[in-house]
């Protein structure tokens, strides 16, 4: 439905997207991620032919979008970063202007209520954008993208700005457009491209760093190696057990404290589960375990850990070719493979998402 | 391309400045028909018509600031590039909004005629004679019709032009009348230049100077040429900036 060659968009001097190629089948729901500046909006106003690429190709439905402009934008519907509204007119204008605009054939108030329905705006149809409140402007957007029911709809940070309630619906929405159109979205928060998306691709500087299953990444995320401890008794004598603790690789006091609880931030080591041994630890010495909360990883780890994994499959994949060979030349051969990997992880993930610390909470 | 041509003109009826550019353009034409024709007690409206093309550095700017720089501040120029549209269809919607407004305010101005027409009337119809010039010359005022709406078409693509170039409205307008004011004031700096040639480059660029013939009630086509190539060459210009910007 998409196919997406060789892209490269220069600003000057800047590359903002540096040669990314992947393709988008039917009735997919493919999440772009990446922090802010890693060229998301880009590729994405380059595919709805907004801005042109400096060379590659990009083509919708089969069509080129700088040979055939025309015939291509009208397969697709697009919700920019921010919502294109003319605040003076009212929704009913603003929508009935995007069906005359798209020179749409089906029957105008019918298309119409229906994509009201399906974004819930039909109780705010008569009133003029300007007064109406973030959450629904962005549903107006929505229901602008939606026009003339395109096959491929291209979402920029849908949720941006929106509450959690709001959130949560717009992401059923899209999930629930993604039975009948091809999605793609961007953002860069990581569980909504994991509760919204079926393919996830990951962006950072302009490179795609990562193209997994959301199922992959979801595995990766699971493979939880933090938590949050809340733990009652003296902090100075729990913080030097932790520290001590076989299992555990690294201890550290939170500054949150309830009552004479405290809070501490504890690693374990991979592939160790400590919780159980801690529980019984702390049993013995009396000191009450009042809370645990896994943390989630920050995209960093994750890239990491997903790099890891198709590094580990190609090892097996490698390993069951070369089943014939001597051992020695297959465990030399494996650990130049890791080698190469880490070195390949440290000038990729270097400085990765260094602005966004939010994960890491 | 329809559908933004209709966004547009609705959208000059929506703000307030529709209803302003009409009233004003109503209200001085009444007025400078007074100063001019009424107030010098003849028939000729040629001097009429050269202060209505002065009024034109006010009320083209009120038309034509607005236009790309708006979209381009509300971020609403994504909607249209990305829309199955080509960018000379979103470029001529537009400015056939802006002139649509234009030539309507334009013949509803004509009202202005009536009483001269109807004086005229009366002034024949006293004298025992039948007089046939006396009254106002029909093909002067379609002339000088034709040339005005000729010299606002100009203006508007300039001003469009200007609009396309920056973000703010307030800086496209200042810009457009001050690149109308200088292609109507090279008139009357020419006439004090002896040397042909800077003479013959300037006459080039002031509009005015082409204006009298139709003043004159003849219909002069190099006229009517230039100040369609002026349009075409700034609607072209517009084009431009958006493919450019696209490539940039």
């Amino acid at each position: 439905m998409i196919k997406i060659d060789h892209l490269v968009k220069n600003y000057g001097p800047n590359c903002a997207v540096d040669d990314i190629s992947f393709e988008v089948k039917k009735g997919e729901i493919v999440g772009l991620l990446g922090p802010n500046g890693a060229g998301k909006s880009t590729t994405m106003n380059i595919l709805t032919g907004y801005l042109s690429a400096t060379s590659g190709n990009v083509s919708v439905a089969g069509l080129d979008i700088l040979d055939n402009p025309l015939e291509a934008k009208k397969h697709i519907g697009y919700l920019p970063e921010q919502p294109p509204l003319y605040l003076d007119m009212t929704v009913e204008e603003y929508l009935i202007f995007n069906y005359d605009l798209k020179g749409c054939k089906l029957n105008r108030d019918k298309h119409l209520a229906e994509i009201c329905d399906v974004v819930k705006i039909t109780d705010v149809y008569k009133r003029v954008i300007k007064h109406l409140s973030k959450g629904y402007k962005q549903r107006v957007g929505i229901a602008q993208a939606l026009i003339g029911s395109p096959e491929v709809i291209i979402f920029d940070e849908p949720t941006v700005g929106l509450d959690p309630k709001q959130i949560i619906e717009v992401r059923n929405l899209i999930r629930t457009l993604g039975r009948d159109h091809t999605v793609i979205l961007s953002t860069h928060i990581l569980q909504e491209v994991q509760a919204v998306c079926d393919r996830i691709i990951i962006i950072n500087k302009g490179k795609i760093v990562a193209d997994e299953l959301t199922e992959n990444i979801t595995r990766a995320v699971e493979n939880n190696r933090r938590f949050n401890v809340k733990i009652c008794g003296p902090q100075k004598e729990v913080l030097a057990m932790l520290k001590s603790k076989p299992g555990i690789v690294y201890a550290e006091l939170l500054s949150q404290r309830d009552g004479d609880a405290y809070t501490y931030m504890i690693e374990s080591e991979v592939g160790i589960d400590v919780r159980k041994t801690l529980f019984y630890t702390l049993a013995e010495k009396k000191w009450p375990l009042i809370g645990i909360e896994a943390l989630g990883m920050n995209l960093e780890d994750i890239f990491i850990t997903i790099v890891d994994q198709t590094s580990a499959k190609n090892r097996y994949e490698r390993h069951s070719q070369k089943s014939k060979r001597q051992k020695s030349n297959i465990e030399s051969e494996v650990a130049e493979s890791i080698i190469a990997k880490s070195k390949k992880n440290d000038s990729e993930f270097s400085g990765l998402f260094d602005d966004d610390n939010d994960y890491k909470k | 391309m329809i559908a933004i041509y209709k966004k547009e003109l609705r959208s000059y009826f929506i703000n307030a400045i529709g209803y302003v550019y009409v009233g004003v353009f109503l209200a001085a034409a009444a007025l400078m028909l007074c100063y001019t024709t009424l107030a010098s007690q003849s028939y000729n409206t040629s001097s009429y018509f050269t202060m209505l093309i002065f009024a034109f550095i006010i009320l083209i700017p009120l038309l034509t600031m607005k236009l790309f720089a708006e979209e381009k501040k509300l971020r609403t120029e994504q909607l249209l590039l990305t829309a199955p549209v080509s960018i000379w269809g979103m470029v001529l919607g537009k400015f056939l909004a802006a002139l649509t407004l234009f030539a309507g305010t334009l013949l509803a101005s004509c009202i202005n005629f009536f009483p001269l027409y109807s004086y005229a009337n009366e002034e024949r119809a006293a004298q025992d004679y039948a007089s046939s010039h006396i009254g106002p010359s029909t093909a002067q005022i379609v002339g000088c019709l034709i040339g005005v709406f000729l010299i606002g078409t100009a203006f508007i693509a300039i001003g469009m032009f200007v609009s396309s170039l920056t973000e703010n409205q307030l800086a496209a307008a200042v810009i457009t009348i001050s690149i109308i004011v200088v292609m109507l004031l090279l008139n009357i700096v020419n006439e004090y230049i002896d040397i042909y040639a800077i003479r013959f480059v300037i006459d080039w660029i002031c509009v005015l100077s082409r204006f009298s013939a139709f003043a004159n009630g003849y219909i002069d086509f190099a006229a009517i040429l230039y100040y369609l190539s002026l349009t075409g060459v700034f609607l072209l210009l517009t084009v431009r900036v958006y493919d450019k910007r696209r490539w940039g």
